[in-house]
């Protein structure tokens, strides 16, 4: 299994409310499920793997823990697929403008 | 060692906000319900020359003023004879972290460092966090956003996923949630644990930072084109954008300039729902924060919230999702500006609202945004048939937030559709009495004529519907 050293730029989860605890007055589906915190930072442990409880140090320079989650987490978003829809639009006004 | 329990954090909640705000709200207070909202602004905020200045040093403000002269040739093509007023956009996207909210965090960050405070928190998904980050980067603080990201899957809406991204590339630290206003509770224990300054996007600081980009549409419209702007369009959700938008106007002189406010209409999905969280492709500028911040503006994260749109909107006008998708891909093809879908909210319902205007009048879209990875109509649309939305070309009146997203099939079909203000009105008034007080004193009848600019009459008299009385 990949692990993470000591410095490696890493990914951290905690459950703060369990769904017994949740506030009274949120929706139903919402109220199922836990409340759950990620943050990222550079680990202070000197190794660790997946599922362990580790330290890290944030962008922040606070000192925070959790379950390790992730080892030098992407992000992971992007610019989707092409959109048809979208690209006829552009064609349909540009010819309207031309014939102005 | 502190109890950090739910429900011990949420008991510390005021002591916890006086520090991390440095203002005493009850110094304002007065009347059962009433609070001296010119008073406070002015006491606590500064001055438009001071924020120019301070807005300045940290690469703020100044923003170009446009004309989308392209757009305005359609807009005659599908107007009557002699209508059709001429629209400009101020490009906000232009600030330092690529939207107007970096005029509110430059001096919610100011004020901080100037007090004294190590640090900033802020609880947003919006762009917000990445002009807090951004502008602590520059006067040397730390910054923490705290932000609701991810379903009960840890599936990310993209557009916010952006926004952590940006955040982080200012070197802020990122706290992520899932969905749901106990969001509130994490942000109060960072509050206390770090004593870093809550740079709320409504405090008096936070909403007199946006007065400069009222101030500066003024002048540049007068410089232009020789007249204040006609209509200002600003993209409404909490409320701050409009207010302080519509307070620089004022400042600077132009009191004739109607303001409009602008909205996603996302009506019939919970904002608090697991399930309705990644069913819409709007994060912000949505009638789900812009009817409950209108109506009920101290629900916010400060005791008194100073963004206040009904003191200051005259129309409040509807668009769907399918529309701003349909006019930003317009923005890029017809003006070879791309900007952020969210931000283009406003252009939509100028559009539409300047086909019933005379061709004389002009109109100012009063922002723009940044646009990105996620950010952008095509991860947009592609996250949203992902979470198995329906995404055609059709009659965007068939829009159905959650199930579909229509995108117009001509120009002629973006029609905004208005909120009527006066059932606004009176839901705030009927929040700010009913259950809350049994009776008021003319002092805060005087201060709801002004919080929703009504006659004292019609306040006296919707207010004793709602059983409560006038002593």
């Amino acid at each position: 299994m990949e692990r993470a050293k000591k410095g490696d730029w890493v990914e951290i989860e905690n459950v703060l409310l369990q769904p017994h605890e949740r506030a009274a007055h949120i929706p139903e589906d919402t109220k199922k499920a836990p409340l759950i915190m990620w943050v990222r930072g550079f680990l202070l442990n000197e190794s660790a793997e997946i599922g362990d409880f580790v330290s890290i140090r944030t962008l922040a320079e606070r000192t925070t823990s959790g379950t390790l989650v992730a080892i030098n987490p992407r992000h992971e978003h992007d610019f989707g697929n092409p959109v048809k829809e979208l690209l006829e639009i552009g064609c349909e006004l540009q010819k309207e403008i031309e014939s102005l | 060692m502190k109890d950090l329990s739910y429900q011990a954090v949420m008991s510390r909640k005021n002591e916890i906000m006086k520090n991390a705000v440095g203002i005493d709200y009850s110094a304002f207070e007065y009347g059962r319900i009433a609070f001296d909202y010119e008073g406070m602004m002015e006491k606590v905020a500064y001055s438009i020359p001071q924020m120019q200045s301070i807005q300045a040093e940290t690469k703020v403000g100044n923003t170009p003023l446009l004309e989308l002269k392209n757009i305005n040739k359609l807009i005659k093509k599908y107007s009557e004879s002699g209508k059709g007023a001429r629209i400009f956009i101020k490009d906000e996207a232009a600030n330092a972290s690529g939207s107007f909210k970096a005029r509110r965090a430059a001096i919610s960050v100011y004020h901080a460092a100037k007090n004294g405070y190590k640090g900033v928190i802020a609880a947003t998904s919006g762009n917000y966090g990445a002009a807090a980050a951004s502008q602590a980067a520059q006067r040397g603080l730390k910054s923490i956003i705290v932000q609701e990201v991810f379903d009960s899957k840890k599936i990310g809406q993209p557009e916010i996923l952006e926004k952590a991204r940006k955040c982080e590339a200012f070197g802020a630290e990122v706290v992520q949630l899932t969905v749901g206003p106990e969001l509130f509770y994490m942000f109060l224990r960072l509050l206390e644990e770090t004593g870093f300054f809550n740079a709320s996007l409504y405090t008096p600081f936070g909403i007199a930072g946006i007065e400069t980009l009222g101030y500066e549409i003024a002048h540049q419209t007068m410089a232009m084109e020789n007249k204040f702007p006609d209509v200002v369009i600003a993209t409404h959700a909490g409320g701050g954008n409009l207010t302080g938008t519509a307070r620089g106007l004022i400042k600077a002189g132009a009191k004739d300039t109607k303001i409009i406010g602008a909205s996603v209409d996302l009506s019939g999905l919970h904002m608090a729902s697991d399930r309705d969280f990644n069913r819409k492709s709007f994060t912000t500028g949505h009638t789900g924060f812009g009817i409950p911040f209108a109506t009920l503006p101290d629900r916010s994260d400060v005791p008194r919230n100073a963004a206040r749109v009904l003191r200051y909107m005259d129309r409040y006008v509807l668009v769907t999702q399918g529309d701003v998708f349909y006019v930003t891909e317009m923005l890029a093809r017809l003006e070879g500006i791309e900007r952020g879908p969210a931000g283009n909210t406003s252009l939509a319902v100028a559009i539409s609202v300047a086909r019933e205007m005379d061709e004389d009048k002009i109109i100012v879209v009063q922002e723009t945004e940044y646009t990105g990875a996620g950010k952008h109509p095509m991860p947009q649309l592609t996250f949203a048939k992902q979470n198995g939305i329906e995404v055609r070309r059709g009659d965007p009146s068939q829009n159905i937030p959650g199930k579909n997203i229509v995108i117009p099939e001509s120009f002629d079909q973006l029609r905004g559709k208005d909120v009527d203000m006066i059932k606004m009105k009176d839901n705030y008034i009927r929040n700010a009495v009913e259950n809350k007080v049994t009776e008021i004193t003319m002092e805060d009848v005087d201060y709801l004529a002004q919080e929703v600019r009504l006659p004292k009459d019609e306040i006296v008299s919707r207010v004793s519907s709602y059983n409560v009385k006038i002593v």
